[in-house]
Parts: structure tokens; C-alpha cells; sequence
């Protein structure tokens, strides 16, 4: 095959991949109130996405809710990694079957599941339904992240901690922590993501009460088009961006 | 066995985690199975007695009109996801090393960022007086603008692009685990070029074909934020007939019952990857 055949077609992917989140970005300084047409640069909208106390509230909603989520989902996450990587027990093929199931399965499921159990058990819709959820659907994520770090740790430095005298808490805060630490961090941000992405659980398990940013987006671009989304969604970009640099950063100077 | 954590710290940690996933994962499951069969109740959602009426209304003609061309879209979807995925994972595969991580990185780049923003984005491009019909008239290709949005075409690019990387990434992954001694060997016995594609290359990247249905072909049919944003109120998927039942017309056992023939739909295709890999495992030892 010629040689310039595969780069052509790869380059054209991924004009096609990035040409809306591009016109997105260039649109948000469009001063043009319609949308469509090319009014001269502008921050109007990014102005009254700030101005906009909703919005603003439903912002730190969010943040705070992702910020929560994935600091929990890391926490029993990584619990679970270890359980999975160092211990024998009944059921663990089970364990790990869930794990896989809550991963596959289509949000949607998951997201009526849960909706299901809460009014069942009479919980308020609000913060701690949205959190119970995001944690759920974050675990397998950062199980897997922690998992595969795991599999690469030499055996010997715990033992050769214990030799030297340390005790078990020791071993784990000087030996262990500092190990999966990388994954722990790439976890935590992939939680904090997929938390902040969420519209799917987060549509059946929010209340009235608390407001979060995807579901506000989701019905302002219900019907026709807004401006001040162009401004957010680059917002979120950047953002995003930030967030997933930080975590190849890690990654890779993990490695070395 | 490691003894290097002990006993309590064991026992708290199995607690936490088999409890959290007992209730958080498993009751809510059986629950929506108990709800499936259970009776429409406006007031209290469910009520007895049980039944399987739900599942008969899944063949309701009204409904059954939506499975089909839900499934109609998401197969759609997952055509043009491997149409475009497969060689680009192939052209991905043969590049350097160093070129093939940086491209990775830019695959999962948009994967990172809010999809419904994305969604909407692609509202922009397609819209009638949007970017594209701008374009193409301002350049004099056509006379009025092409109605694109609020489409079952405007869905199904939409799901493409949402997904697309769901199905390059286990592309990927086999390509980039499939063996260049394989390849040479074949070639080395006389296959040419065409026939070491169709007897070596295919059936080796097969498992990654069908995980990347398999990511792609049900998260098709849930996304209904897609067809909500671009395709009308006409063109739906099982993901919003679930939501509106559960959300709006307050049929529980309905929603339920459609939920889990999304499921079944999962268990089929879940089977099907692990039959194929074993099959692979047995003609091909690695």
C-alpha cells in the first residue's frame, strides 16, 4: 500500500473527531446573539454565564459532588484492588463478576436500578442519591487503574519491609501507598471525570433540590441553541484538558 | 498467600466492599427484575399482583416500532464505528511507537470531555442554518439549506461520534498485540497480501471486533440524550422509552421489563466475546 494512504485517512479522523469541539471553542467568542453567523470576538456569553447565579451554583454542585465522588470511589476502590490482588476469599469471582457487570452494563440500567432502591428505601433525592450513584458507577474504573499497578509490584518490598522491622501500618504508608500512588491519582481523576460527564444515572437519581451542571446544560440544549453553553462547554474543556494532562503527567513520570 | 495486611484490616475491607456492591449493585438489580413483573400503580409505582403483561407490551406494535428502529440505529451506529474504526486502528497500529501513544492520547482526549457538550456541538455543524448548510451554500453547492438536524441520520452521527472511540481502542489493542511473525509466515507459505488479510489478520483481531460491539452496539440504545438533542421527538431510542416511563408516564414494570431486554442484549453479547476468544485460544496458543 502506499505509504501516504493510512496517514491521510488517519488525519481526516481526527479532523472529523475534533472540527465540532473546535467550532465550539471559536463560536463561544462569537458576539453574534443568533449563534450561526460571525459577529466579531466577544466574551459576552462567558460574562453571563457568570452572571448567572443558577448556573454558577449548579457549577459548584457539581465540582463539589465529583470532588467527593471520586475521593470515595478511590478510597473503597483501591480497598477493593488490594482485597482482589492479596487475598484468597469466598466469592471473589463474584466480586470481580460485579465489578464487570456495573462496567458493561448500559448507564441506563444502572441508573433505574437505583432509582429503584432509593425510593424503596425512602432517601431523599439529592446530594447523597447522586453520590451513592457516582461512586457505584466510578468504582470498576478505579479498581482496574489500581489492579494493574498492583500486578506490576515486586512482591519482595513488603517483605523485605517486615524484615527490616517495620509493622504493617509502617509497611503500608512507606511502601505500599507510595507504590500505587500513581494509579491512585489517574483513579481519582477518572472518577472526578466520569462524575462530572454524568447525565445518564444523574437524570433519574437528582432531585428537585440539587442542582448539577450536565443536567442544566442538558435542558438548555434541549431546545434551539445557547450561546452561553458554547462558553461553558469550552470552560469544560480546559478544564478537562487540564485534568487529563495532569494525570498522563503523573503516569509517566511514574514509570521512570 | 501474603500475610502482609492482617486479619481485621481483611474483614473490613471485604465488609465494606461486598456491602456496597450487595446493596449498590445487586438488590437494585433484583429489584428491577421484581419490578419488571409487577403491576402498573400510578400512585405507589408498583403494586401486585405479578405478572408478565410488561414484557407482552414490549411487542406492543407502538413499541415494538421503537426497539426495532432503536436497534436499527444503534446496528447502524456500530457498522460505521467498525467501518471507520478498523482501519484506522490498522493504519494506527503501523506507525512508531512514540506516534502511536501521542495519538492515543488525542483519541481519548474528546472521551474526557463532557459528552452532551459535544452533543450539542455537533448541533452547531448541523443545524439548518448551521456551519454546514452555511458553507456549502455560500459556496454555491446548494440552493437551500439540507435538513440534517432532528434526523434519524442526525442520531446516528451523533452516536458515532460520541462512541467512535469505544470501538478504536480494543481495535487497537489487538492490532497492536497481533504478531508480525504471523503476518511474514503467511507470506512466507505463499498467501498473498489479500489472503493473509482475510485468514490471518481478521480472525486475529476478531475478539477486538466484537469487544468494540460489544462497547459500542448497547450504549447506543441508552444515550437518549442524543436523540433527544438531535433527533426530535420522533426518532427515539430504548434508552428514552425507559426514561419516560420511569420519568414521565410513571410505568415502572414497563421501563423495567425494557431495561432488561437491554441486559439480556448484554449477557448475548457478552457470551458471544467469550466463546470467540476461547475459540481463538484454542487455534491460536500464544
Amino acid at each position: 500500500m502506499t505509504r501516504w494512504l493510512p496517514k491521510t485517512y488517519l488525519t481526516l479522523v481526527y479532523v472529523l473527531l475534533y472540527l465540532p469541539i473546535l467550532v465550539l471553542v471559536v463560536f463561544s467568542f462569537n458576539s453574534s446573539r443568533t449563534g450561526y453567523r460571525w459577529g466579531g470576538l466577544s466574551l459576552e456569553w462567558y460574562q453571563s454565564l457568570f452572571n448567572n447565579h443558577a448556573m454558577v451554583q449548579a457549577m459548584w454542585n457539581s465540582l463539589w459532588l465529583a470532588l467527593v465522588a471520586a475521593t470515595v470511589s478511590t478510597v473503597i476502590g483501591a480497598l477493593t484492588a488490594l482485597a482482589l490482588h492479596r487475598y484468597r476469599f469466598r466469592g471473589k469471582r463474584m466480586l470481580r463478576g460485579m465489578l464487570f457487570v456495573v462496567m458493561m452494563s448500559p448507564e441506563i440500567v444502572l441508573a433505574i436500578s437505583l432509582l429503584a432502591l432509593f425510593l424503596l428505601v425512602g432517601l431523599q433525592l439529592g446530594f447523597v442519591s447522586l453520590l451513592l450513584a457516582h461512586v457505584t458507577f466510578c468504582l470498576p474504573f478505579v479498581v482496574i487503574t489500581v489492579m494493574a499497578r498492583l500486578s506490576g509490584f515486586d512482591e519482595s518490598l513488603p517483605e523485605a519491609a517486615r524484615d527490616l522491622g517495620a509493622n504493617d501500618f509502617t509497611m503500608t504508608r512507606t511502601v505500599l501507598i507510595p507504590v500505587i500512588m500513581p494509579a491512585l491519582l489517574a483513579g481519582w481523576l477518572l472518577g472526578f471525570t466520569l462524575s462530572l460527564d454524568d447525565v445518564v444515572v444523574s437524570t433519574f437519581v437528582s432531585g428537585p433540590s440539587y442542582e448539577i451542571l450536565p443536567l442544566r446544560i442538558y435542558s438548555m440544549v434541549r431546545v434551539g441553541l445557547k450561546p452561553e453553553v458554547n462558553a461553558l462547554g469550552t470552560l469544560l474543556l480546559v478544564f478537562s484538558l487540564t485534568m487529563l494532562m495532569l494525570s498522563q503527567w503523573i503516569l509517566t513520570r511514574s514509570k521512570r | 498467600m501474603h500475610r502482609v495486611l492482617q486479619q481485621p484490616f481483611k474483614t473490613a475491607v471485604l465488609v465494606l466492599v461486598w456491602g456496597w456492591l450487595l446493596l449498590l449493585v445487586l438488590t437494585p438489580n433484583l429489584l428491577v427484575v421484581g419490578a419488571s413483573m409487577m403491576t402498573r400503580d400510578p400512585g405507589t409505582f408498583l403494586s401486585l399482583p405479578l405478572n408478565l403483561d410488561s414484557y407482552r407490551q414490549l411487542f406492543d406494535p407502538l413499541y415494538l416500532d421503537v426497539f426495532l428502529s432503536s436497534l436499527y440505529m444503534a446496528g447502524v451506529t456500530t457498522f460505521f464505528c467498525l467501518l471507520i474504526g478498523y482501519p484506522f486502528a490498522w493504519a494506527l497500529s503501523g506507525l512508531g511507537k512514540q506516534r502511536q501513544t501521542l495519538l492515543i492520547f488525542l483519541l481519548i482526549v474528546p472521551f474526557w470531555t463532557n459528552s452532551l457538550v459535544r452533543t450539542y456541538a455537533l448541533k452547531l455543524l448541523l443545524a439548518t442554518n448551521g456551519l454546514i448548510n452555511n458553507v456549502l451554500m455560500g459556496a454555491g453547492i446548494i440552493d437551500e439549506p439540507l435538513k440534517m438536524l432532528y434526523t434519524e441520520g442526525a442520531v446516528i452521527i451523533g452516536l458515532v461520534y460520541l462512541l467512535l472511540p469505544f470501538m478504536i481502542l480494543p481495535l487497537y489493542s489487538v492490532f497492536d498485540d497481533l504478531r508480525q511473525e504471523l503476518l511474514m509466515a503467511s507470506h512466507d507459505l505463499g498467501a498473498g497480501k489479500l489472503s493473509t488479510f482475510l485468514h490471518v489478520t481478521i480472525p486475529l483481531t476478531l475478539p477486538g471486533v466484537l469487544a468494540g460491539v460489544m462497547l459500542v452496539l448497547l450504549p447506543a440504545m441508552g444515550l437518549f440524550f442524543v436523540a433527544d438533542i438531535l433527533g426530535g421527538s420522533r426518532n427515539l431510542l430504548v434508552g428514552n422509552v425507559i426514561k419516560n416511563q420511569f420519568l414521565d408516564a410513571r410505568d415502572w414494570p414497563f421501563g423495567a421489563a425494557a431495561s432488561i431486554l437491554l441486559t439480556v442484549a448484554m449477557a448475548v453479547l457478552l457470551f458471544a466475546h467469550k466463546l470467540s476468544q476461547r475459540r481463538l485460544g484454542e487455534e491460536a496458543p500464544t
